[in-house]
């Protein structure tokens, strides 16, 4: 029989949704798919993309692959592959890699590389120590960005001290400060990421090479590190638990209770409540800013903006304090127990020289994982919050002048629609005529907004064009793990009617419980004890409700993901990556997950009521 | 060893009595010794048979007449075999030897009427660890009295007189003087589940997982190929179970009524239900690591749980496939960490 040639559709076969034409559009004509384009592959990077990209988020892509091309093409050399090129299509981003694949060139890239690179790995410490350096100072720059903010009229001083400069000018002055500090912070994002994502691999290939059926989590379990900062924020929840005990407070804390009740009662309850508050407010800084997805989208919004996520794990974690359980981290085990899988696995070599380079391997990953794991905390979540509520401060402002109903709707502007706009109201202001944008801009954002509700619902093709022999490019292997079988089972004539669903495994175990959808924060207040989560995006600023759950299953991420490491801590079956859990499973189903195969199996379907 | 040379206990036998236990008996004396739970049981040693054998050949000769067998001649051949076959499963036992025998049923039966035996070949030359030398030997399993114990410990030496056995031994130009077979006879286990557990992947060799295939009822059943095994690979540092292969078992190899097993047909929901719960597959894992760890190689093993849920040892051999292979560096040795980089950066080789 004839093998049919499968393929993924050409990107100038790729239709816009109809009626979203205008809304394409939007995105800048450097993202737009070209004729020339459909002779290479692209794959839909949903890991870090999952859903349609408003307008402005659009930066994120773009910003991000700014960084990591310069440094693999340019700074690092990295010898076989360049940068990362993306395009936008129905919201979603595609993006493709660039190949060197001249032996010549190689050649001379290595000779650079070496050079570069290994300069990096001998100092890595203390380039690391800089780089802390470095992002803290970006940070505190940051937080000192003045609120963007028009007086009717500027204030005396202005004169008095010659200051010779008015306020409008301020608007430009931030807004430009704020995206050149986003497109700062993503430079220092890549300085290292690759080469720490490279030596890890290469301690993850010999360990697939010496232990071929090894599990890629008990490599990653000899990896891991056990006091990464992004850690920090779910610690912070459980010593806010236990305080809430010392000081005698911890019966406001109700299930179902809104964080700003809670709050609102401690503040009444006098000097126990103000100390509590106090404490809060010790965690928030730095620890809270932490957004609930990966760093991609304006709309995950942090802890400090929205205490949801923090507030619905405390009365579990109170529980297990009153209880006198010991609900933190048990460092000193996991510590052992690490050192312990790395003896054990070192004891199955065979020979002297095989266990000398296991050594020098394990050495070097964990002298880079530190960066990997730590940089997060910083990159996608601490600075990328100040930058999307330094935006939403231009979107209050913009609001407030007639220029979109809603302070959201500045996400469905694109940087340069942005700067556009607020260059409008300085114009206005300056004039004292009303700006144009107020006529301009509502019908735009509408349509726009309307065009993510039908993109959301468009069929997504996970790759386009020319399926390539392998896939060689090592910033993709890492960054993507996508790999020529992982393609192999996109053309797989699955038709999304299985019962059974694949993923990473992530944490082994096998657990039967009852899915719980939960597509957004808000909604984490659904899950009751013993639920089977099933989300989106694996994100360890969800920790605090592993204490609640029975296992874990999500669209995206890999076993290196936080959120496989935590659920790992809490020993709890989860299976991440899965591509299509939210959509396949529905809420209320039974489900099997089961966390060492990789495998998702749904029982039994809930009953989908007729006007529920 | 016991105060006589033709019976040797498990509790008195280690690894080095093999040349008068054989590979079966000496292993599960080494088991039995190290603490692995083994169903008890004795060996018949090679003593035994060459007290029985001198016994035959004072009537008349056997070796002479096997050592000038033709290789080729395989009508003369099967002649011999079936008359010497006959010889060793019916001439009369030297009387001490045949009391030994059933002086050590006795003592295994404790008093049980109901004591039912698995009679096993235990071959003493290192060819038996050879794959052209297996499946030459016998084992019966579900052996009713002392008198069928006795009477399949002589099929069991008769077995050195197959048409097979003989010519193997002959191509090979092995001297008769020396083979000898001792037999193991062995408490039987009446599993509710049973398999075999490799300590390394017999499909890549890899040290780092196990491999355990089972099926309910008897281990024949998976050791014969007669039924589709269960199957897990399962970490064996770490225990994560990373492949699960519940298989439609069709039938079960039970206890006949009048002695031997047989098949039974299973119902629909068993068929398809895993033989095994998570706690029993670690438990595997665990006894696994520790045979592997006494005797510091990998190991190819026979278990079985019993209708109580205890697990059993029936045997251990050393793996030899993968063992047998050369040990070629993971990676090249480099006095530069920083070099094996190269094998994510540099491309493809």
């Amino acid at each position: 029989m004839a093998e049919s040639v499968k393929q993924f559709p050409l990107p100038s076969s790729l239709k816009v949704a109809p009626g979203t034409e205008a809304a394409q559009e939007a995105y800048p004509y450097y993202t737009q798919f070209s004729p020339e384009d459909d002779e290479r592959f692209w794959f839909y990077n949903s890991m870090h993309f999952p859903e349609p990209m408003h307008a402005f988020d659009m930066v994120t892509a773009e910003a991000a692959y700014c960084a990591l091309g310069s440094f693999n093409t340019r700074v690092h050399c990295l010898p076989t592959t360049k940068g990362i090129d993306h395009r936008i299509i129905n919201g979603r981003v595609y993006i493709g890699g660039v190949a060197v694949t001249d032996p010549a060139e190689i050649a001379e890239r290595v000779g650079h590389f070496q050079q570069r690179a290994f300069y990096y790995y001998e100092h890595w410490e203390e380039l690391y120590a800089q780089w802390k350096v470095k992002m803290r100072a970006l940070i505190d720059e940051a937080l000192a960005f003045p609120k963007p903010y028009l007086p009717d009229l500027e204030p005396i001083e202005t004169t008095h001290t010659g200051k010779g400069v008015a306020a409008n000018h301020n608007l430009l002055d931030i807004y430009r400060k704020t995206l050149e500090g986003y497109f700062r912070m993503w430079q220092h994002h890549f300085e290292f990421l690759l080469l720490g994502y490279g030596a890890y691999l290469t301690f993850f290939d010999f360990c697939k090479k010496a232990f071929p059926e090894i599990s890629d989590q008990a490599i990653s379990r000899m990896v891991a590190g056990m006091e990464a900062e992004i850690f920090r924020p779910d610690e912070e929840v459980k010593r806010l638990a236990r305080r809430a005990v010392e000081l005698g407070v911890d019966g406001k804390f109700l299930d179902g209770v809104t964080a700003e009740d809670v709050m609102a009662s401690l503040d009444q309850m006098g000097q126990p409540g103000k100390d509590w508050l106090a404490e809060l407010e010790t965690s928030r800084n730095p620890w809270f800013n932490v957004n609930v997805g990966d760093g991609f989208y304006h709309y995950h919004r942090s802890w400090n903006d929205d205490l949801s996520m923090p507030f619905a794990a405390l009365p579990g974690y109170i529980a297990k304090v009153k209880a006198g359980e010991n609900i933190e981290r048990p460092m000193a085990k996991l510590i052992e127990e690490r050192q312990q899988l790395i003896e054990d696995y070192r004891d199955l070599l065979d020979t002297d020289e095989d266990r000398a380079t296991y050594d020098q391997l394990i050495t070097l990953a964990h002298r880079v994982f530190p960066y990997v794991e730590g940089h997060k905390f910083y990159c996608e979540h601490w600075y990328t919050n100040l930058f999307f509520n330094k935006i939403r401060e231009f979107g209050e402002l913009l609001r407030e002048n007639g220029f979109f109903p809603e302070t959201a709707d500045v996400f469905s502007l694109t940087h340069y629609e942005l700067e556009s706009a607020i260059i409008d109201l300085m114009l206005a202001w300056s004039s004292g005529s009303a700006p144009v944008g107020p006529r301009y801009w509502p019908a735009k954002v509408a349509e726009r907004k309307a065009a993510i509700k039908v993109w959301a619902d468009h069929v997504v093709p996970p790759a386009l064009g020319v399926v390539p022999d392998v896939i060689d490019d090592p910033a993709i292997v890492m960054l993507w793990g996508i790999t020529r079988e992982s393609l192999d089972v996109w053309l797989s004539d699955d038709d999304g009617t299985s019962k059974e669903l694949k993923g990473f495994a992530a944490s082994s175990g096998v657990v039967e419980g009852i899915a719980r959808v939960v597509k957004s924060v808000e909604e984490i207040g659904r899950l009751q004890q013993g639920d089977i989560l099933v989300c989106q995006v694996t994100n360890p600023t969800w920790a605090p409700i592993f204490q609640k759950i029975a296992a874990a299953v999500s669209d995206i991420g890999g076993s290196m993901s936080h959120m496989a490491i935590v659920a790992r801590e809490y020993g709890l079956p989860a299976v991440v990556g899965t591509g299509t859990a939210t959509q396949r499973i529905k809420d209320g189903s039974r489900i099997r997950v089961d966390g060492g195969r990789g495998t998702v199996t749904i029982l039994e379907d809930a009953l989908v009521l007729e006007d529920a | 060893m016991s105060d006589n040379d033709m019976i040797g206990w498990f509790s008195d036998l280690r690894i080095t009595d093999r040349p008068t236990v054989g590979g079966k008996g000496a292993s599960l004396g080494e088991l039995t010794h190290a603490g692995i739970d083994v169903p008890p049981g004795f060996a018949v040693t090679t003593h035994a048979f060459e007290r029985f054998l001198e016994a035959l050949e004072a009537r008349d000769p056997i070796r002479p007449k096997v050592e000038a067998l033709d290789p080729t001649d395989l009508d003369g051949t099967t002649a011999l075999s079936k008359l010497l076959r006959a010889r060793v499963e019916e001439e009369p036992l030297p009387a001490d030897l045949e009391a030994a025998i059933l002086e050590a049923h006795g003592a295994l039966a404790k008093g049980n009427p109901a004591l039912t035996v698995a009679v096993r070949s235990s071959a003493t030359t290192e060819d038996a660890e050879d794959a052209s030398f297996a499946g030459l030997q016998d084992t019966f399993l579900w052996v009713l009295s002392a008198a069928d114990t006795i009477h399949r410990v002589r099929e069991c030496w008769g077995s050195l007189y197959s048409v097979e056995s003989m010519s193997y031994r002959r191509k090979h130009k092995l001297p008769e003087q020396g083979v000898a077979m001792a037999v193991v006879v062995q408490t039987m286990v009446d599993a509710r589940t049973a398999g075999v557990m490799f300590t390394r992947s017999p499909t890549t060799g890899d040290k780092s997982v196990m491999t355990i295939e089972g099926a309910w009822g008897l281990g024949s059943a998976v050791v014969s190929g007669e039924v589709t095994p269960d199957r897990w690979v399962i970490g064996k540092i770490t225990g994560d179970i990373t492949v699960r292969d519940i298989s439609d078992k069709h039938i079960r190899q039970v206890a006949a009524p009048g002695g031997g097993i047989m098949d039974e047909e299973l119902p629909a929901d068993l068929r398809t239900t895993s033989c095994l719960s998570d706690e029993e597959l670690q438990a595997l894992r665990t006894v696994g690591r520790r045979i592997e760890k006494h005797y510091g190689r990998a190991q190819d093993i026979e278990w079985a749980i019993d209708k109580s849920g205890k697990l059993l040892l029936l045997q251990s051999r050393p793996e030899t496939v993968w063992s047998a292979k050369a040990q070629a560096p993971v990676a090249p040795v480099t006095a530069d960490p920083l070099k094996h980089v190269m094998t994510i950066f540099g491309g493809r080789k």
